[in-house]
């Protein structure tokens, strides 16, 4: 069994300039999301409370909302966490309280409020330092990590293949943050996790389509340059969509049995992923040869131990 | 021939494979619930004890799944939660306050394995339940306090060296001292003597020389910060060892920050208590005119009260506190000269004036050091905060052997440097200069965990069956040996995650195995691919099976070394459940590469390499 069987290259670089100027525009159009929209930060970044209680049966939203009013916090967020028996209840942080202890009180008077029928499933609490420090340390931490495989690739391989490559997961990252924004899933640390594990995949993707494209350039001497990166990408596509569907396959699994707490996680991964196939096809190679990639750039560097000097 | 391995491979891979099934073993033994109970003071639980309160617990009709008393920790093992709690209920009345009881949940690790060292997975917090608190210290004050202390000392000194001065005042804001003199001439003079005490300064003059201006060098500075950090840490550890939780951790993060990690603990209002309660220290002379079997039997004399020291002998002291605990700067333990055990004390200007003028007509008296520190009880307000009793304790008591006059003294005569080093750590928990703030606190209730360790499994049992399915349809016989590389995979993964003593499983870690169950056959893919090609390309099936796993490795290498580069990047800025991610993405990186190139290429080569074979079931 085989999912592709071409007989000869498909011509991918065709569509390059094409493909190019769509995933620019997308970028855009994300960069211009997440200006307008942002990003809805969880608590991990914000700083702030979030309580998930359990009811024993289907909670009443205004009933929790009311209580936390009586007690002071009327600007609780309460909406269901995963089912209408998990309740999660998010309070911003406030000047002046002694912020630590709000969990506790906001979980006595439920217990009060509705005594056997609810229970402490989970209490966070982050403090506005730690939040802000974490945005930086994320920040940093793609940086590096991009920075890294910039250098990485341009060791191994060439410039305008480390260039193409950085551009392609820069473009992967910028996607799924806007579809976060569009859809204003909530961004905590899990997802930051997933985003870095994307980069780590889609990375992966395009260094085997670069080392398939180095050597087609030391194979076919008489090809043009689009021909090579043709041939190249035709013979790693089977490769290519086989372990994005495996993994595909396991992210689905993990979206719909994982639980509440890892969809953010599972969501960035499934998305990024399609993405990230795509980009390694196109944006990678295509920003690669719009750079001026050649051959030449690519053939191993002959030393010439036998050549006789003249000089004049 | 082509595509043949000599049969020691076999050996060191299927060796390997066995040794991480075994440390992976205990993982299938589910763990009970049980309490570990331990007698304070480092007392130990007697046997008689242990026979008590079984009695006690099967008159109650609560069954015990086992029990066993080492090293007077009695540990006891129940089939299910309920009966745990109920039993922790009876414990704490049955045994009163000179017990700890705490919830644990013990590895039901079969004797055999435990005896290899073989331990179950560390699960996170976020799979067993309980709660995380980071903890920041307040370095802005204990600098504050240093430069208070610094302040006076300099007003001693000057006096002591007849260098007259204007004024020696703290600035706060600046974190410095400013001393305005009366004559520039003497500034050399003022370097010289406070150079003298203690190197750990900078000094800068203004242009007419006469006002100085003292601060803190780096490297003192630093000195304070790591004195603050590791004196919070000395306080929480003996706090946290008090209160009964098993295995709880408390661990410096960065340069003023200090992770506790309590699992199994539900009650964080307690917990807080705990954490913010307040410690401090007092030095009393003895009582010895006073019969102490009086006051025993109920008759205290006027001008004394009963005390007890840590191995509970009754001590009277005065009521008159000598001098408190907030005069203390620093104690280490060390030698003397003649090298027994000593505790040096530094005291700040006050504090060595007060113990002057208290310890001159007491020579040859005994003096003690009391620990006083504010623990939550069982018993509970109206708001169900636990109640704060004072708990006061006689850490040391020794002889006055001259006035103790200076800015340091030292208590001789203990009994090993065990005993020093906890004696001044003692000594400096009593005298917190820098107060701590919960800055961060995730609690996860029991059933949570629970609820997390069954859907994390869940969606690693069905993400391996897709996978599995999906592999053996697309590459038939290649496909199952490239799941079974993956079945090796994942034993290899929880075998070593098992075995390194810093990887601990967290749910995020849960979802990392299931992406690299998605990920690991990435390798046999690129293999099997470039197989199919050599074959389309011509060549025989023994060269294609050998370039296949040939050319395809270069590729597997560099794109996973990236793949590596970011997990490790995650791992350094990563917390808790995040590192717990990054290591088993890190560790299924290097597990993948090993049983899916090395791995299948055994059996791929067993089963149809170095013969002459047909065609390939690919």
């Amino acid at each position: 069994m085989q999912l592709f069987a071409f007989r000869q290259a498909v011509s991918f670089m065709r569509f390059k300039y094409v493909a190019v100027i769509f995933s620019a525009l997308l970028v855009v159009l994300c960069l211009g999301l997440i200006a307008t929209k942002g990003l809805n930060w969880g608590l991990d970044f914000t700083g702030g409370t979030v309580i998930e209680v359990n009811f024993t049966a289907a909670a009443n939203l205004n009933h929790v909302r009311d209580k936390l009013s009586v007690v002071g916090f009327p600007d609780a967020v309460v909406q269901f966490f995963g089912s209408s028996q998990d309740v999660m209840i998010r309070i911003p942080l406030r000047e002046g309280v002694a912020q630590a202890e709000i969990g506790n009180t906001v979980v006595n008077a439920l217990k009060t409020e509705f005594a056997q029928s609810v229970s402490m499933r989970r209490v966070e609490f982050v403090g506005p330092s730690v939040g802000e420090e974490l945005k930086q340390d994320g920040g940093l931490a793609l940086l590096v990590a991009l920075l890294g495989i910039l250098a990485y690739v341009a060791m191994r391989f060439e410039w305008r293949l480390s260039v193409g490559a950085v551009l392609a997961l820069g473009h992967d990252v910028i996607l799924t943050l806007g579809l976060f924004s569009l859809l204003q899933i909530e961004f905590d640390l899990t997802v930051l996790a997933a985003i870095l594990a994307l980069i780590g995949y889609s990375i992966n993707d395009t260094i085997v389509v670069f080392d398939r494209i180095r050597e087609s350039f030391r194979k076919l001497r008489d090809s043009s340059v689009d021909e090579t990166i043709n041939m190249a990408i035709t013979s790693t596509l089977n490769r290519t969509v086989i372990t994005s569907l495996t993994t595909i396959l396991v992210l689905v699994v993990l979206f719909f049995l994982g639980g509440a707490l890892i969809h953010g996680f599972a969501t960035a991964l499934l998305f990024g992923i399609a993405v990230g196939t795509y980009s390694s096809v196109y944006v990678a190679s295509g920003i690669a040869v719009l750079l001026g990639l050649n051959r030449a750039d690519l053939l191993p560097v002959v030393v010439e131990a036998d050549s006789v000097d003249i000089t004049p | 021939m082509l595509n043949q391995n000599p049969w020691w491979r076999y050996v060191v891979v299927i060796g390997m494979l066995l040794l991480t099934l075994l440390y992976a073993l205990p993982n299938l033994y589910p763990a009970d619930p049980a309490l570990n109970i331990s007698a304070t003071r480092g007392g130990l639980v007697a046997e008689n004890t242990h026979r008590q309160l079984l009695s006690s617990l099967a008159s109650e009709g609560i069954a015990i799944k086992s029990s066993s008393l080492q090293n007077g920790e009695l540990l006891l093992r129940f089939a299910d939660t309920e009966a745990q709690l109920q039993a922790r209920e009876q414990v704490m009345a049955a045994l009163g306050s000179n017990y700890i009881t705490a919830l644990n949940l013990a590895p039901a690790t079969p004797e055999w394995l435990t005896r290899i060292g073989a331990t179950p997975m560390k699960l996170g917090l976020d799979l067993r339940g309980g709660v995380h608190f980071l903890l920041a210290v307040d370095m802005q004050a204990a600098l504050e306090k240093n430069l208070n202390d610094l302040t006076a000392l300099v007003r001693v000194d000057l006096r002591q060296a007849d260098i007259r001065y204007r004024s020696v005042q703290t600035d706060l804001k600046a974190q410095q001292i400013t001393i305005t003199l009366r004559e520039a001439s003497d500034a050399a003079a003022v370097e010289a003597v406070l150079k003298k005490t203690d190197a750990g300064f900078e000094f800068s003059q203004s242009r007419d020389g006469k006002i100085l201006q003292l601060r803190f060098s780096e490297q003192r500075q630093k000195e304070i910060r790591e004195y603050a950090l590791a004196q919070n840490i000395t306080i929480l550890r003996n706090r946290i060892n008090g209160i009964g939780v098993a295995e709880p951790l408390v661990q410096r993060q960065g340069a003023d920050r200090i992770i506790v990690q309590l699992p199994g603990v539900q009650d964080t209002a307690q917990a807080k208590e705990i954490l913010g309660a307040t410690a401090s220290l007092e030095f009393r002379l003895v009582d010895t005119q006073s019969d102490l079997a009086a006051a025993l039997a109920g008759q205290l004399p006027a001008g004394a009260s009963l005390y007890q020291t840590r191995d509970g002998r009754p001590l009277l002291l005065e009521k008159r506190i000598m001098l408190t605990g907030d005069h203390i700067t620093g104690a280490t333990a060390g030698y003397d000269d003649t090298g027994m055990p000593q505790v040096t004390i530094m005291l700040d200007a006050p504090g060595s004036n007060l113990l002057s003028a208290g310890t001159k007509d007491a020579v040859g008296r005994r003096m003690a050091s009391v620990f006083i520190e504010y623990q939550p009880s069982q018993e509970r307000d109206a708001a169900g905060t636990p109640i704060l009793i004072k708990q006061q304790e006689v850490i040391n008591d020794a002889t006055i052997q001259s006035r103790l006059g200076g800015r340091s003294f030292q208590i001789t005569g203990l009994s090993s440097p065990a005993e020093a080093q906890n004696l001044a750590s003692l000594l400096r928990a009593g005298a917190l200069i820098a107060p701590i703030q919960i800055i961060e606190e995730r609690t996860i209730g029991p059933s949570l965990g629970q609820e997390n360790i069954q859907l994390g499994m869940q969606a690693i049992l069905w993400g391996m069956v897709a996978v599995l399915v999906f592999m053996a349809v697309y590459y038939k016989g290649f496909g199952v040996v490239a799941n079974v590389a993956l079945l090796a995979n994942v034993v290899l993964l929880i075998g070593l995650m098992s075995m390194l003593p810093g990887a601990t499983l967290t749910l995020p870690g849960m979802a990392g195995i299931v992406l690299t169950v998605g990920m690991a056959v990435d390798a046999n893919v690129l293999i099997f691919e470039r197989i199919r090609e050599e074959l389309a390309e011509g060549r025989s099936i023994q060269q294609a099976i050998h370039q296949g796993y040939d050319r395809a490795f270069a590729t597997i290498a560099d794109s996973n070394i990236t793949t590596l580069l970011v997990a490790l990047i995650l791992f350094g800025v990563g917390t808790g459940p995040i590192k717990g991610f990054a290591i088993t993405l890190a560790l299924g990186i290097l597990t993948s590469i090993f049983t899916a190139v090395i791995g299948t290429r055994l059996v791929v080569n067993l089963l149809w390499g170095g013969r002459r074979v047909q065609s390939l079931p690919l």
